[in-house]
């Protein structure tokens, strides 16, 4: 029974895929209402992960086998998931009834992938793990070449399949030799497995770690396993791009926390050396590339890139036993994802309103945006400076978060990078404002942009979450807290 | 519980703005004037707790302290001393004033000029009452948002690269402060500004002392601006609308100032005191500002930016005067009387300063909306066109150059008097900026633009026959109750001294 209450949401979401890829086949005639079939799942699914944060008392501990963890971090990651779900039906409704007649099929993807998205989160086995990573990226290559007659949505399809497989059969080989060595394929008992391991061992876990980040980075976007992210995000159709910024980078941090947190701890001097790196890498590299994009898609995914970077920050000064104190870095990383996930959503969510009206995802086209739609380009600027980091939004109370974990580990030169990739970073995000406030408009084109009612609801939501997140980040960080027991060994 | 003053000074501009938003785009003279008008009650509340505080000016008061964000122990900390209250009253004036002025000279996207400012108040006012650094970086960084917009867009030819040059500036240094304030916490366990100072962070490490001390004195060198961190403040200070420069000279360069008194000062003495006497690196830095600024004022030909640069000079005298206050504590046989004295004069400079220079920018902004010029060289015997103008203009240059009687010359006595007995060499040099400061607003203002001949045909050239009018009613009640604070701060400088005379007795004896 307490099985079957857990995956609830999933459950539904599954139903809701099924529904509305069935319905879809049933009969020829256009069916306009299946958007709001999956948004009703989508909302119902979210509903019940609410409740069950809220509400239920579950014994911690991992069913099926060992291959679901039930904890609050499954729970979050729930509610994340549904979440996603709900503002990428959202998003996309007006814009895919005009760009495509496949509705059903893009739905029930959509549905799939989120659904992936909490399954992946609370895999408690590198079976399951490896099965959930699949499911989520056939779905996400699938999305992402939806348009198919698009020469640029196909290329970005096949170029994101082509590294995919190759980052997942490189992720598959290094589950693998963990396998080997600790003759285990559940987290938790790799993790007892490893504790005073035969030394000679360590060279069959020290290439399974490499291996796994491959993988992970692969799914984080970070550098240097992002090449992918910059076409695919172009390429792909605009809420789909959402759906990778938000929902699939989302997942992957999850994934990565619980391995390395759950399965790996006694190898943390290891992982966390090659993950400094990364993050390293990522942060300027993706900051300084972002600086001369034109197209804000290109834009938006490299400093995503910079993002991950920062983010592993968190990871990296992870310190057990210090959780609920100040500045640790766990909570960093969920706090920074959320903030970074609301203000990325929002943007892309303005990004799809003017991309539906004008056509046009160059950043020299948003000239003059305050005087054609006063809503979006105020929203926007929010979002932007989150992702700076200006406090009163939440992208500051990340920053600080990160920052202050990664000084309290004593991670000095780390910090240093990132509050000087952060100032990088102003740069090109104030580019975009100067576009939107100062540059005048000099074509006639410039009539109002109409919002659709959709998209403006995402977009209203996703500002005040950013604001709130900056003004009032108690409830937040307390959440997130409380989501953070993990089932450790 | 009482009425939370410094809570209502610091967010009724932002209720305010918000009032502003809500009325509509079309009714631009209700927006102007229930902004101007409303912004009378932060002035008035300062008024009230400068009237307060003066009582016992070395302690703080109106203390607020509730819990903001626990889990990161941070608390939503306010309170007054002297030396905020005095800088509250200027920011509160200068405030209302620009509001004032912009009511007959802004006429282009007049709501969100209006909502942007309002915000920039709030954020000037935050850090002059927040006792907690996060808080007080939350205020620091709020304000640096709509200053980019104003210059961005009322701004002049190069507003954009002027505003990103700002932005960007301010944003390295803020960077800079965040991790030291982290740095802070994690040795000290507290984000209270007074306990940390009180705790003496690092004391025990002299790498990483000097390490925060310099994160911290860059992020506020970048504000006030110490050379060579000083190369954006001509560029904003030029691009930008009027009422954007005399914020800028009269409250967001003070910020910087202030952050140096109340944080760097008391936290780090030893490193202060290290840098300022036996590696001089700072009063170095601040006599370059001094006579450097000084000099590039006497080579420019554009008033406003002549009137920028001044400004790089006259904070110097601020720097120059911390630096001595700290020097005192190395020094062999400084008093701590002249180190009292250099600190209020730099302290005072802080208000002196806002008032004549805030007032120099409203002055060169109403010479440029007659003319759309400001080149000097296109101008010329105005003083008999322009009476008016040439008095008051007169009055403030000279409060500049520090004539006796008037306001700017108690805080460069000070600063000078309190220098000397500390570190003399510093003082003497520094004492040129005074000369060359006397000769560019002699010779370049006064003599260039007032006197000689006036040229009707030049004027027309330069001006495309631009009407000369004196001064309007407005322009002279935006000038007055500066004109006013310059003489009564020049004939009876107790009625500012007096409260920072307390902090600064506080502030020295508690090293």
């Amino acid at each position: 029974m307490q099985i079957f209450l857990f995956l609830l949401p999933q459950l539904v979401l599954f139903l809701s895929v099924m529904l509305v890829f069935g319905i879809d086949l049933m009969g020829s005639k256009e069916k306009k209402w299946l958007p709001y079939l999956a948004l009703t799942g989508a909302v119902i699914s979210l509903g019940i992960s609410i409740y069950l944060y809220g509400w239920m008392d579950f014994e911690e501990g991992t069913v099926l086998g060992g291959m679901i963890a039930i904890d609050s971090f499954s729970i979050f990651f729930q509610i994340f998931a549904s979440l996603v779900a709900v503002f990428i039906t959202l998003l996309s409704m007006a814009y895919m009834k005009v760009k495509s007649p496949y509705q059903g099929e893009f739905y029930s993807f959509i549905l799939l992938a989120s659904f992936a998205i909490s399954l992946l989160a609370l895999s408690s086995d590198l079976v399951m793990i490896f099965i959930a990573f699949e499911l989520l990226s056939i779905s996400s290559y699938i999305l992402t070449g939806f348009f198919r007659h698009d020469p640029k949505s196909s290329e970005a399809g096949i170029k994101y399949f082509l590294y995919g497989s190759l980052a997942s059969a490189m992720m598959l080989y290094g589950m693998s030799l963990l396998y080997g060595a600790t003759a285990s394929t559940n987290l938790v008992e790799i993790a007892r497995g490893l504790v005073g391991i035969d030394p000679s061992l360590n060279w069959v876990v020290y290439p399974a770690i490499v291996l796994m980040l491959v993988g992970f980075g692969f799914k984080t976007a970070t550098a240097p396993f992002h090449q992918w992210s910059p076409d695919a995000y172009e390429g792909a159709p605009t809420p789909v791009t959402a759906f990778l910024a938000v929902g699939s980078i989302g997942a992957g941090f999850a994934i990565l926390i619980r391995v390395m947190i759950t399965a790996l701890p006694e190898f943390q001097m290891n992982w966390a050396a090659l993950i400094t790196g990364l993050s390293i890498i990522s942060m300027s590299l993706g900051n300084l590339v972002a600086i001369s994009q034109k197209n804000i898609k290109r834009m938006l995914a490299y400093s995503g890139i910079a993002h991950a970077g920062y983010i592993l920050i968190g990871l990296v000064s992870w310190e057990s036993g210090v959780l609920g104190t100040v500045f640790d870095g766990l909570s960093g990383i969920l706090v920074y994802l959320l903030v970074y996930l609301a203000a990325n959503l929002g943007a892309f969510a303005v990004v799809t309103a003017i991309e539906h009206k004008t056509g046009s995802n160059q950043i020299e086209d948003y000239a003059g945006l305050i005087k054609r739609s006063p809503l979006l380009a105020g929203t926007m600027a929010v979002f932007l400076l989150s992702l700076i980091g200006i406090p009163g939004t939440g992208g500051f109370i990340g920053k600080l978060l990160v920052f202050g974990s990664a000084l309290r580990a004593e991670y000095y030169f780390l910090a240093l990078v990132a509050i000087i990739n952060s100032v990088v970073a102003g740069f090109y995000y104030l580019n975009v404002i100067r576009y939107m406030f100062f540059q005048p408009l000099d074509e006639p084109t410039g009539e109002e942009i109409q919002v659709p009612g959709s998209i403006s609801i995402v977009v209203v939501l996703a500002c005040v979450f950013t604001l709130l997140m900056g003004i009032l980040a108690q409830p937040f960080i307390h959440f997130v807290q409380t989501s953070l027991k993990l089932v450790l060994s | 519980m009482n009425f939370p003053v410094l809570s209502a000074i610091t967010f009724v501009p932002l209720l305010i703005s918000l009032i502003v938003l809500i009325i509509p785009k079309s009714k631009e003279n209700l927006i102007r004037w229930s902004a101007t008008i409303l912004s009378l009650i932060p002035l008035a509340l300062a008024l009230y707790v400068y009237y307060v505080v003066q009582a016992d000016p070395g302690t703080m008061q109106f203390r607020e302290e509730y819990s903001w964000i626990p889990a990161l122990d941070v608390y939503y900390r306010m309170g007054v001393d002297g030396l905020s209250a005095v800088m509250l009253v200027l920011t509160a004036l200068l405030s209302t004033l620009c509001l004032y002025y912009s009511i007959y000279t802004v006429k282009d996207r007049v709501k969100e000029y209006y909502f942007l400012f309002l915000l920039l108040q709030v954020g000037m006012t935050g850090v002059f009452v927040s006792l907690d650094f996060v808080f007080f970086y939350v205020f620091w960084e709020i304000g640096l948002v709509p200053m980019y917009l104003l210059i961005g867009v009322w701004g002049g030819k190069r507003r954009i690269y002027a505003s990103i040059k700002f932005f960007l500036y301010t944003l390295t240094g803020s960077m800079a402060m965040l991790l030291a304030i982290i740095a802070v916490y994690l040795n000290t366990g507290t984000f209270d500004i007074l306990k940390a100072a009180a705790a003496q962070p690092f004391a025990n490490n002299l790498t990483y002392a000097a390490v925060a001390f310099w994160a911290f004195f860059i992020a506020f060198a970048i504000k006030v601006p110490i050379f060579p961190f000083h190369t954006w403040l001509p560029d904003a200070h030029t691009e930008a609308p009027t009422t954007g420069s005399v914020i800028l000279a009269g409250v967001l360069l003070k910020l910087g100032a202030y952050g140096l008194i109340r944080i760097v000062l008391p936290m780090f003495p030893e490193q202060f005191a290290y840098y300022s006497y036996e590696v001089p690196i700072i009063p170095i830095l601040a006599v370059i500002s001094i006579v450097y600024g000084a000099l590039v004022c006497m080579a420019q030909w554009d008033l406003k930016r002549l009137i920028a640069y001044s400004s790089v000079s006259h904070m110097g005298y601020v720097t120059l005067g911390v630096s001595a206050a700290a020097a005192s504590l190395h020094a062999p046989g400084a008093d701590p009387i002249s180190a009292i004295i250099a600190l209020n004069g730099a302290s005072l400079q802080l208000f002196t300063h806002g008032i004549i220079t805030g007032g120099l920018f409203f002055l060169v902004g109403m010479i440029y909306d007659r003319a759309h010029t400001r080149q000097i060289k296109d101008f010329g015997g105005l003083g008999v066109k322009m009476p008016y103008y040439y008095g008051i203009m007169m009055v403030t240059g000279f409060a500049s150059l520090g004539l006796p009687g008037l306001a700017g010359f108690w805080s460069e006595l000070f600063v000078f008097r309190g220098t000397f007995a500390v570190i003399p060499t510093f003082a003497m040099i520094g004492i040129f900026g005074l000369v060359f400061t006397a000769a560019y607003i002699l010779w370049k203002i006064i003599q260039h633009v007032f006197l000689g001949e006036f040229d009707q045909e030049k004027w027309d050239a330069a001006t495309h026959n631009a009407k000369i009018t004196d001064l309007a009613t407005f322009e002279k009640v935006t000038m007055w109750p500066l004109v006013i604070l310059m003489v009564l701060v020049g004939l009876y400088p107790s009625l500012i001294t007096r409260l920072l005379n307390a902090v600064s007795t506080v502030l020295l004896n508690n090293f």
